[in-house]
Order: structure tokens, then sequence, then C-alpha cells
């Protein structure tokens, strides 16, 4: 599903190199739950950034469900993060002035899809979240808990293959942060692909692989000797 | 997806009204200056014969002595009576007619009406057809009447409304000068802009409300009216056909532009024979330019309105760069959704194609407002003591120009914002959020 090769990533100033990802390798199989752990400034996010086609990288090879990424050009690689990816972000990143329905409807607008089909998926997205109901609310009038299924549910209506989370569960409180894990778990278990990158080691425990993350590279460490490790990562120039 | 953008440009354009508000406004300005400016010149540069003035020349030579001469002078832009009869007579264009203004007296039948003025046009038959003039009633006359010098008249249509109610008059009779002329046509509503077929005038007035043979008109010594030069003293009768006088306009229409070198070679061959005959003094000098040549050599569009027109599109561009500057703002601003929309699938040309439509609305309804404001300033326009005053109102053609500025406008102040909110960088805003 997700295979990265001998990835770099370089941030250049005029006066400053930073490797972000650096030799990095890892493939994920369809079906799979992944965890990402590592400390802050490791790279998890520039990874999750790369997996998800919103940025570009400047070694190596990626190919997302067997489409070698590199050389896509912008409208490509919207089409394929538009049908092959699905995002949940930290801060749920949904559109205030847009209510659930509208909001859930984006990437389906974008797939340039009928309004009978949006329609039927937008629903049956809300209701998988238990948010059927709501779908006339804006965010704003909504708990935290439930701007993020909204979230889910707006990854989840493009029915996508690779569903990327990044902190899913950061800002929510620890009830939420339960109800959010079992339905990330709940669409593992008919099938998502899914990635998360998370500082939490409980949640990551729960994954059925975790990867580590430190210094722009895949670790050997396990999760016990990660937990034993500084959070901050000492970036190279 | 375009019903799409323009929801999602509605709903921004509602989120903050006084933001809206501002660009609509700064927009409307813009277009309401430009477009009563840009009518204005448009009246007044218009072609007065479309689809024929290609096909129209006017010709001019000099007749004069040697006295003053400098090479490479102008003509003047009349001719002789001597030498537009004889044009006339040869007929080498496809239509030819000269012509004078003049002045008669009418005494009109009704007892409610005194006798007045008018402003007469002295001609030839072929004014008429040459110029596309619209006639509501009757016809123009033909050459027996040029030659036969007959008393026959074709009037304007607010003469016939003034004497006859507007009914239709051909073959009624009206008495100018104390003499009674068959009235054989009735002109249609007729307002060339400018007058082309005499500057020497107002160039934007109306057109005379009496036209007469030129034949007729000097057998019964109607006045002239209009600029006369001479270049020697003469004792008779400044319109007799010697005289050293240039007075009168002549025009010809050619079958195609292309032969206007034949006809420029036939005048030049008869300015030489002239010469040959010593009638003319000077080296051969004639013109014939078409009718739109004629009007720009004659710069009849005022400078004033030339110069507000580029002032009042200076202002829209002012008007522009201030919306550039508050729909850059607008959509930087929305920075966070830009890279949401982008997670989720939309490439740089979706953004920038969303935020398009989103300028394009601001212009449209800054066009709509921007109508309003020319409306109300061709109204101030029209109140004005300027001849072609009257003459500035907005048609379709001016109407469908508006839209298409106030969508270049939306356009143009669109695509900077547009295209740096394309290019901003998702992953970025997706972690700041």
């Amino acid at each position: 599903m997700l295979h990265m090769q001998d990835v770099s990533k370089v941030y250049r100033t005029e006066l400053v190199e930073t490797h972000a990802l650096r030799h990095f390798d890892i493939a994920v199989d369809e079906g799979e739950f992944v965890a990402v752990t590592g400390p802050s400034g490791s790279g998890k996010t520039t990874f999750l950034n790369i997996a998800g086609l919103l940025e570009d990288f400047t070694d190596g090879s990626y190919r997302l469900d067997g489409v070698e990424v590199r050389s896509l050009d912008d409208a490509a690689r919207s089409r394929l993060r538009n049908e092959k990816v699905g995002f949940i972000f930290q801060g749920f990143n949904l559109i205030p002035d847009l209510n659930l329905f509208d909001n859930v409807d984006v990437p389906l607008r974008y797939r340039r899809m009928p309004a009978a089909e949006r329609r039927r998926r937008i629903e049956t997205a809300l209701e998988r979240v238990g948010l059927a109901s709501r779908m006339k609310h804006y965010p704003s009038e909504l708990s935290g808990g439930q701007q993020q299924r909204a979230a889910i549910a707006r990854a989840l209506a493009g029915e996508p293959r690779l569903l990327l989370a990044d902190e899913p569960t950061g800002n929510l409180d620890s009830q939420m942060a339960r109800d959010v894990m079992e339905l990330l778990e709940a669409l593992n278990a008919q099938g998502s692909t899914i990635v998360m990158v998370t500082h939490d080691l409980e949640l990551a425990a729960r994954a059925q692989r975790n990867i580590y993350i430190i210094d722009g590279q895949v670790s050997d460490l396990d999760l016990a000797e990660a937990a034993a490790r500084p959070l901050v990562a000492a970036r190279e120039a | 997806m375009l019903g799409y953008y323009l929801d999602l440009a509605l709903r921004s354009l509602r989120r903050n009204k006084a933001l809206t508000a501002l660009m609509v406004v700064a927009i409307a300005l813009g277009i309401g200056a430009s477009m009563t400016t840009l009518t204005v010149f448009y009246v007044l540069s218009g072609d007065p014969v479309p689809g024929k003035s290609d096909r129209l020349f006017f010709v001019q030579m000099d007749p004069q002595d040697m006295n003053g001469y400098t090479p490479g002078v102008e003509p003047p832009e009349q001719v002789t009576r001597l030498d537009a009869e004889t044009l006339l007579r040869d007929g080498r264009g496809v239509r030819q007619a000269l012509m004078a203004g003049g002045s008669v007296a009418i005494e009109p039948d009704r007892e409610d009406l005194r006798p007045f003025y008018l402003r007469a046009r002295y001609t030839s038959k072929d004014l008429f057809e040459m110029f596309d003039v619209p006639l509501r009633y009757g016809s123009a006359w033909g050459d027996a009447e040029d030659g036969d010098r007959a008393r026959v008249a074709v009037i304007s249509a607010a003469l016939n409304d003034r004497l006859f109610d507007g009914a239709d008059s051909t073959g009624g009779s009206i008495r100018l000068n104390q003499t009674t002329f068959r009235i054989v046509g009735v002109l249609d509503e007729w307002r060339p802009a400018p007058r082309f077929y005499d500057l020497t005038g107002t160039q934007y007035g109306e057109v005379e409300e009496v036209f007469l043979p030129f034949s007729t008109s000097r057998e019964l010594s109607m006045s002239f009216s209009g600029n006369m030069s001479c270049w020697e003293r003469y004792q008779g009768d400044q319109t007799e056909s010697g005289a050293p006088c240039t007075w009168m306009q002549y025009w010809v229409e050619l079958a195609s532009p292309a032969d206007a070198a034949d006809y420029r070679a036939y005048l030049v061959n008869y300015y030489e024979q002239q010469s040959a005959a010593g009638r003319f003094e000077r080296p051969t000098n004639v013109r014939l330019r078409d009718l739109m040549t004629w009007l720009e050599f004659k710069q009849v569009v005022p400078s004033d309105v030339r110069l507000q027109t580029w002032l009042a599109f200076a202002f829209l561009l002012v008007c522009l760069i201030n919306t550039v500057g508050l729909l850059l703002a607008k959509f930087l601003r929305r920075s966070g959704e830009i890279g949401v929309r982008r997670a989720l699938g939309a490439s740089r040309r979706d953004i920038l194609v969303q935020f398009l439509v989103e300028a394009t609305v601001v212009g449209l309804a800054g066009g709509v407002l921007g109508l309003g404001l020319a409306w109300l300033g061709l109204w101030a326009v029209r109140q004005q003591p300027a001849s072609y005053a009257d003459l500035a109102s907005l048609d379709p053609v001016m109407l469908a120009t508006t839209f298409g500025l106030a969508l270049a406008a939306g356009v143009l102040a669109g695509l900077l914002p547009a295209w740096r909110a394309c290019r901003i960088t998702p992953a970025i805003q997706l972690k700041s959020q």
C-alpha cells in the first residue's frame, strides 16, 4: 500500500540545511494499523506529509498503492491524494463556514462526483461516526470529540485506501480520545489501512505495528526502549 | 464545479459584508467613471456610416494661387463650385455628391405657426443613397430634378412633425424663400455623430431640416451658410461657378477601397489639366481620404474627452490596485481553509479557479453598481452645454462593454491574490491550524 525506499527530505535556507528524513525506508501493507512514534522534531510529520502527497521529497522512491509519485505533477498528485488518502488531523481542520454535510462533501466535490452519489456517501459516513443527526450543525456547535468524528467521516466519505492520522486524539480529553481510538480500530477491522502518528505510547501500543522514528530515520528500538528516550530530538544541520 | 465555486464565493462574500462592500464600491467607482467617459468617447468616435465608411471618400484639391504657398501644405478642406460641378459631371465614382450649407425662410401654411428660418443643405441626389440616409416617406429626388433645377425638397422628420404632425407629407408642398417646393421625401431619425459630411460648422449638431437640389438653390440665389475661403478679391457673387473661393464639400463613393488609387489618379489628372489651362498655379496637391481617416485627421473627438477617458481608466486602475490589496488580504487570511482543501484533493488549479470566481463575482457586482454610476454620470454629461451632450447615453454595445469591463476588472483584480492563494503550502497550514 505505502512503500518508501531511501527517501530523504532536506529543508534548505540560505544558511542552513536541515535533514528532516534521511534514507527513510518503510512499507505498510493493506489492512495494517501502524503507529508512528518518535520525539518532537524527529520527522514524523514530515513523513506523514510526504506519505499524504502534501510535500515533495528530495530523494528516494515512494509508491502509493502501486503508483510511483515522484514524477507526478500537481494535478495528478491531487487526484491521487483525493482518491487514495484520507486525512485526520490533530486540530480537526473542519472548515468553520460549512456545516458537517458540506464539510464531508469537500473531498467528494473534487472528485466531480454526481450529487446523488455524494449525498449517499456523506450520509453513510456521518452515520458511521454517529453524527447523522448533526449534519446541519456547524463545527462550532459541536464538542471536540464530535468534531474529530466529523473529520473522520470526511476522511471516510471518499472511501480512501489509506487513512493518515496526525495525533488524532491530541486535542481531546481521555474519554473522547478513547472513543476516537475505538472508531479507528473499528475502521481498521473493516479493512482500512491506517497510519497514525502519535506521541502517546499507550495509543501506539494498540496498533498492530509500531515504527519509531528518530533523527529522520526508522529506528530499531521497540516501544519499551522508545519510552525511555528523550521527548525532543536533536536536529542535525 | 462552477456552481460549487459560485456558492463558496457568495458564502465568503456574505461572511464579511463590510470588506465586500468596500471592494464592490471601489470597482464600481472605477467602472462608473470609465464607462461614462468611454461612452462619450464611443459616441463621438463612432463610424457614422457603418459598413460603408471605407468606400466613402472626401475630396480635397488646392486651387489657390502661389501667394503664401509652402511645399507640402494641406489643400483647403473645401472645393470650389466649378471643381465640384465638374467632378460631379464626370461622375467617376459609383455615387458622388456636392454640397453646401444654407439658410432658408419658411412660411408655414398653418396659421398657428409664424415664418421661421431653417438650416438647409444644398446638394445633389446621391447624398441620400451614398450616406445610407433613412427615409420615412417618399424618396430622394433624381437626376432629372438636379438637371431641371426642380423645386423639390426632402425634409427632416422633426420638420415633418412640426408642420404635418408626422403624417406622410410627400406630394405636399412647402414654401421656402417665397417659392413653393414639392416634398418628395421625409427623413427618418438620422443623427450621424459626428455630422461628418460637413465638419466646418457644428460637428455634433442635428442634421439640416431641409435638403434641396444644389442647382435649384443657386438659381434661386438661396443664402449660403458655412465657411468660405477666397484667395483673391472677387467683385461678383462669391458663390458663382468661377469665383476663386472654396466653400463646398465633395464626397464620392467608390466600389471598393482598392479603387481609391484610380480615383486619386483621376484627381491628379484633373489637377494637371487645370494647371495646364492656367487655372491652378500650385504644384499638384490633391487629397483623397476615406471617411474614418478624414475624421481622424480632423480630430473630431475633442481633446478633453480623450484626456478624460485616459484619466478615468487611470482611476479604474487605482481602484483595481486597491481591490487587489483587499482581495489579497482576504484570500491569504483563509490559508487554513486552502490547506485543508488541498489536503482533501484540491489541485492548485482548483484553488485558483475558486478564488478567481470569487473575484469575478466582486467584479460583476461592481459592474452592476458601476452601471448605475455610469448612468448618473451620463445624465450629468447631458446637462452640459456641449454640442454632443445629448448624444451621451448607453446603448446595448456599451451595456455589454460595461459587463465585459467588470468581468475583466474582477479577473484582473483576482489574478494575483488567487495565484498567491493557490501557491500556499498546505502542510504548513494544516499544522498551524
